[in-house]
C-alpha cells in the first residue's frame, strides 16, 4: 500500500534522474564527492536525508530493504526510515542481512559478508574527510584535485608522536583506489577493513552537505596509516552476553546504578543468527 | 509617506491602531485566548520564556499573542516586564538529577539505567503535512500510559566520571555573577557565559553550534544525555533559615560529551558541554551545549580560532533583544549624519575630478 | 508519428538504471535490459532505454544521427547540441567521436565529464579484452565488435587523465556493458 499523492519512492522522477546521474559519476570516480541537488525530505537533516535520497533513487518494486542504525534494525531511526520506505514504495523489508538487496545504514557495516547484487547505502553527516583540519570547502576541493593529503598525514603523525597511536576511533579516513581520501562515514574504525574489496556496491549520501560518493565493488579501500604504525581497528575486549561472539562489534550497556556493564552485539541480526548462550554461561 | 515629520504623534497613533486591528485579524473569527496560546503553542511559549529569561507561561503566552507570533518581539516584551519586578532573593540551585522525567535520551548508550524515554517528540515523525489537523477535530485519543519506572536515572556524564573518563568540573561555592545586573567583564567565568547562552537567541546559537560540527572549532560532540521534565524550585527565606518549595518548572538539560586530546598535565578524556533552558527547548539546549564546549577551548588549552570559541564574539552577539534593537534601529531617521556623508562624498568626488 | 517510450516510466526507468548502475560498477559485464517496444531508428533498444532513463531537460545531448531527435525531444525534453564537446550524453550510432574532444571534466570537478553511448554490433563475455580495475575482482573478459581500430590507444589516454575522462556505455541490441574511466583494458592475451 503506497501513500496516496506521492510518487513511488517519494522523490519525483526528475530528482531521481539527477541523483542517478550523480551516482554513475560517483561510481566512475571512486571516493570522489559528487555535488548533487539534494532536496528537502520529510525527515530532518542529520536523520539520513542523503541515504534516503540515494535509496529512493535506486529502489524498485523487486527490492528487499533493510535499514539499520547503530547496527540494529529496531533502533528508533531505523524503524522510522523503514516505515517511511514502506509507506512510499510498498517494497518488502527484512531484518536479515542476507535477504536484503538494499541495506541502508547509519554508523555500521553489517558483520555478515555482503555479496554481489547487494547495495550498501551509507548515511553520511560530513562527507569531507579533511573538514576538521580545513573547514573551507574551496580549499579541500583543491586538495582533492591535487591529491594533496599532507594535512591528514601530519595529523596522524602528530597523534602517533603524542599518544603512540591514531586518536581517531570512528570516521577513520580511507584512501580509495589509491587516489581519493574519503570519509567512510562515522562507522567505528573496526568496520573499515570491511570496505576493502567488498563484493557489494557501496553508495554514500550526504543530504545536508549535498554530496554523493561511491566505492565500486572489489575496490581497494585502505585506512591511512604508517608502515611502522599500521592501522588497528578496535573493539571492546569482551564477548556478547547473548551469543558469546568475540568477533563482532559490541555495544556497552550500563545495567545498574553502580556502573556495571554488559556487552552485546551491535549488529542485532548477526547476534540473532547465532545460537544463544545458555543462561548459566551468561 | 515616510517622513520623520513633526506631528508624528498622529502618525504613531494611527499606526498603533492599525497594528491592533491587524493583530486581531478577521473579527468574524473567534479571538485567540492567552490560554489557547499557552496550551496549543506551548513550544513558542517555552522559547519566549527562555529568551525572555522569565519563567511564567501565562505572561509568555500573552507576549506571543501581543507580538502576533513574533517570538523575538515577545521575548523583548517579557524581558521589559521582568526587569520591573522586585527581586526578593535567589532560589536554591535546582537539582536536575532529581528531575521528574518526561523525556530522557542518551545517544551514547543503547540502554542505560532508567532507560530511554522518548516522550513527546517530533524526532521520528515523517514531516508530511497532516491535513487532518486543518479540520477541527473532536477530541484526541489519549496517549497510552505506562507505570512510571522508579529506577533512578543517573546522569551519563556521572557514569563516565566514575570510570575516570570524564573530566571533573571545578566546583566553586562563589556567588555566580548576575548578568542582569552587572555587565559582562571579559574574560568572563563559565557561570556568566552559561547565563548569557541560556537566554541567548536560539537561531544564533544553533548556527554557531552547527559551525563547530562543521570544522570551525572542533569538538567531536556526542549527545551524552538530554533530559526534560519538572524540577522543584526551592527558596530559603532568611527569616526561616530552611528551604521551602515554591513550585515546579519544566527544564531541558543537555550534556554533550566531547573528545579531548589531553594536554601536558591531563590525560586524554571526555569533556562536557552544558545546556540548560526553560521549558521544552531541546534544539536550544543542544546548541547551547555545543557553544559552551566551544567557549571552553582556552581553558582546555585548545587553539582559539573559530567564532564559537571567541567569548566576545559569542557573548556580545547572542542576545536577540540587543541584536534586534541595534539592527532594527537602522529604521530610525539618520538623515543628519547622512547629510554630512553626502556632503563629504560630493567634495571628495569634486577633488578627484580636478 | 513518434514511437512510444517506456510502458511504465517509473518502474521501467528504475530497472534500466539499476542495470546501468551495476554495469558501471562491474566494468565489462554484460547486462540485458527488457526490450523496448519501439526504439526509434536507428537506435538500439538499450541505447534508447538508457537515454529515456538518464537524459532530461538538464542534460545536453549530442547525436551523430538526426532521425531519433524528435523522439528524443518528445520523451526526454533534452536540449540537443551541435558540438559533441558540449554534451553531457554523447550518442554515437556510427563512427565514435574522438574521446579527447568530449567534455572531460576538470581536475576539481571531474564529475562534469561526458558519458558516451556507443552503439556497437556485438558484445560477448568470456573472450576478447582483459579488463581490470575497480569493480573487478580478478579480471573480466569482453569482446566488442564495431569500435575504431585505435580505440585502445584512445582509452589508455582517457584512463591516464583520471580523474578527468569520459565513461562509456556500450550498447548492442538490448544489452549493454560499461567502461568507467577507471578500467584498464588489455588486448586479448
Amino acid at each position: 500500500m503506497i501513500e496516496a499523492g506521492y510518487n513511488f519512492g517519494y522523490l519525483d522522477e526528475n530528482t531521481k534522474r539527477m541523483i542517478r546521474r550523480a551516482l554513475l559519476q560517483a561510481v566512475a570516480l571512486p571516493g570522489y564527492q559528487v555535488p548533487f541537488g539534494s532536496r528537502e525530505m520529510p525527515l530532518p537533516y542529520g536523520w539520513g536525508t542523503g541515504g534516503i535520497q540515494v535509496t529512493a533513487s535506486i529502489i524498485g518494486a523487486d527490492d528487499t530493504l533493510k535499514v539499520i542504525d547503530q547496527g540494529a534494525d529496531d533502533t528508533t531511526n531505523a524503524v522510522s526510515i523503514r516505515r517511511f520506505f514502506n509507506r512510499v514504495t510498498g517494497v518488502a523489508t527484512t531484518e536479515h542481512t542476507a535477504e536484503a538487496t538494499i541495506i541502508q545504514t547509519r554508523h555500521r557495516v553489517p558483520e555478515a559478508k555482503l555479496r554481489e547484487g547487494q547495495v550498501l547505502v551509507y548515511q553520511v553527516p560530513m562527507p569531507e574527510p579533511l573538514f576538521r583540519l580545513e573547514p573551507r570547502v574551496a580549499e579541500t576541493k583543491r586538495m582533492h584535485a591535487l591529491a594533496d593529503y599532507g594535512l591528514m598525514h601530519v595529523k596522524l603523525y602528530e597523534d602517533i608522536a603524542q599518544h603512540g597511536a591514531a586518536t581517531t576511533s570512528y570516521n577513520y579516513p580511507v584512501l580509495v583506489n589509491g587516489r581519493y581520501l574519503m570519509s567512510p562515514s562515522p562507522i567505528p574504525a573496526f568496520d573499515n577493513p570491511k570496505l576493502d574489496m567488498m563484493p557489494a556496491l557501496q553508495l554514500f549520501g550526504a543530504g545536508r552537505e549535498k554530496r554523493i560518493y561511491a566505492v565500486p565493488p572489489y575496490t581497494e579501500v585502505r585506512s591511512l596509516d604508517f608502515e611502522d604504525h599500521p592501522f588497528q581497528p578496535a573493539r571492546a575486549d569482551a564477548a556478547c552476553v547473548i551469543c558469546g561472539a568475540r568477533d563482532s562489534y559490541l555495544d556497552e550497556l550500563i545495567v545498574d546504578d553502580g556502573g556495571k556493564r554488559h556487552f552485546v552485539c551491535s549488529d542485532t541480526d548477526y547476534c540473532a543468527s547465532r545460537p544463544p548462550l545458555v543462561e548459566a554461561a551468561a | 509617506m515616510y517622513v520623520a515629520v513633526k506631528g508624528g504623534e498622529r502618525a504613531i497613533g494611527n499606526a498603533h491602531a492599525w497594528l491592533d486591528e491587524t493583530r486581531r485579524g478577521d473579527p468574524a473569527l473567534p479571538e485567540l485566548s492567552v490560554e489557547q496560546v499557552e496550551q496549543q503553542l506551548g513550544l513558542a511559549v517555552d522559547r519566549v520564556m527562555a529568551e525572555g529569561s522569565c519563567h511564567d507561561r501565562g505572561l509568555a503566552a500573552l507576549a506571543v499573542k501581543q507580538a502576533r507570533g513574533d517570538l523575538i518581539e515577545a521575548a523583548f516584551l517579557l524581558r521589559a516586564y521582568r526587569t520591573t519586578l522586585a527581586r526578593f532573593g535567589a532560589s536554591e540551585p535546582v537539582e536536575t538529577g532529581a528531575m521528574r522525567i518526561q523525556r530522557r535520551i542518551s545517544a551514547t548508550y543503547k540502554d542505560l539505567p532508567g532507560g530511554q524515554v522518548l516522550g513527546p517528540t517530533y524526532d521520528y515523525t515523517h514531516r508530511l503535512l497532516d491535513f487532518a489537523l486543518a479540520a477541527e477535530r473532536e477530541a484526541v485519543a489519549p496517549a497510552p500510559e505506562g507505570v512510571a519506572d522508579p529506577t533512578p536515572m543517573p546522569r551519563v556524564t556521572e557514569l563516565l566520571a566514575k570510570e575516570g573518563l570524564m573530566r571533573r568540573e571545578t566546583t566553586s561555592e562563589a556567588e555566580p555573577p548576575d548578568l542582569t545586573r552587572d555587565p559582562l567583564n571579559f574574560p568572563v567565568p563559565r557561570a556568566a557565559w552559561l547565563q548569557a547562552l541560556a537566554r541567548g537567541d536560539e537561531g544564533f546559537l544553533l548556527g554557531l553550534g552547527y559551525s563547530t560540527q562543521r570544522g570551525y572549532g572542533n569538538s567531536h560532540p556526542f549527545a551524552g544525555e538530554i533530559r526534560m521534565g519538572e524540577v522543584t524550585v526551592e527558596f530559603t527565606p532568611p527569616e526561616l533559615g530552611f528551604a521551602i518549595e515554591l513550585g515546579e518548572i519544566v527544564l531541558t538539560e543537555c550534556q554533550m560529551v566531547n573528545q579531548f586530546a589531553g594536554s601536558k598535565s591531563e590525560p586524554p578524556q571526555f569533556t562536557r558541554g552544558y545546556g540548560l533552558v526553560f521549558g521544552h527547548g531541546e534544539r536550544k539546549a543542544m546548541a547551547m551545549a555545543l557553544v559552551d564546549r566551544g567557549l571552553r577551548a582556552e581553558e582546555l588549552g585548545e587553539p582559539v580560532d573559530a567564532p564559537a570559541q571567541s567569548q566576545e564574539f559569542v557573548l556580545y552577539h547572542c542576545d536577540n533583544v540587543e541584536a534586534t534593537g541595534f539592527v532594527e534601529h537602522l529604521k530610525l531617521p539618520h538623515y543628519v549624519d547622512f547629510q554630512s556623508e553626502l556632503e563629504k562624498l560630493r567634495s571628495l568626488r569634486q577633488e578627484a575630478g580636478r | 508519428m513518434i514511437g512510444a517510450g517506456f510502458a511504465d516510466p517509473v518502474q521501467d526507468s528504475q530497472r534500466c538504471f539499476r542495470s546501468v548502475l551495476e554495469a558501471m560498477s562491474r566494468p565489462g559485464r554484460i547486462f540485458q535490459l527488457p526490450p523496448l517496444a519501439e526504439p526509434p531508428t536507428p537506435l538500439h533498444s538499450a541505447t534508447a532505454a538508457v537515454l529515456l532513463t538518464l537524459a532530461d531537460a538538464d542534460t545536453p545531448v549530442w547525436l551523430d544521427r538526426a532521425e531519433p531527435l524528435d523522439w528524443l525531444r518528445f520523451h526526454c525534453g533534452c536540449p540537443v547540441v551541435a558540438e559533441a564537446g558540449a554534451a553531457q550524453f554523447v550518442v554515437a550510432v556510427g563512427a565514435m567521436p574522438a574521446l579527447a574532444g568530449l567534455a572531460l571534466g576538470t581536475e576539481e570537478e571531474p564529475h562534469l565529464a561526458a558519458t558516451l553511448l556507443v552503439q556497437v554490433q556485438g558484445l560477448q563475455a568470456g573472450q576478447g579484452w582483459r579488463l581490470t580495475g575497480p569493480g573487478i575482482e580478478h579480471a573480466h573478459r569482453l569482446a566488442v565488435q564495431g569500435l575504431p581500430a585505435d580505440f585502445l590507444a584512445q582509452w589508455a589516454a582517457n584512463r591516464a587523465r583520471f580523474p578527468q575522462g569520459v565513461d562509456i556505455v556500450l550498447c548492442a541490441g538490448d544489452s549493454l556493458a560499461c567502461l568507467p574511466r577507471t578500467v584498464r583494458i588489455e588486448e586479448a592475451g
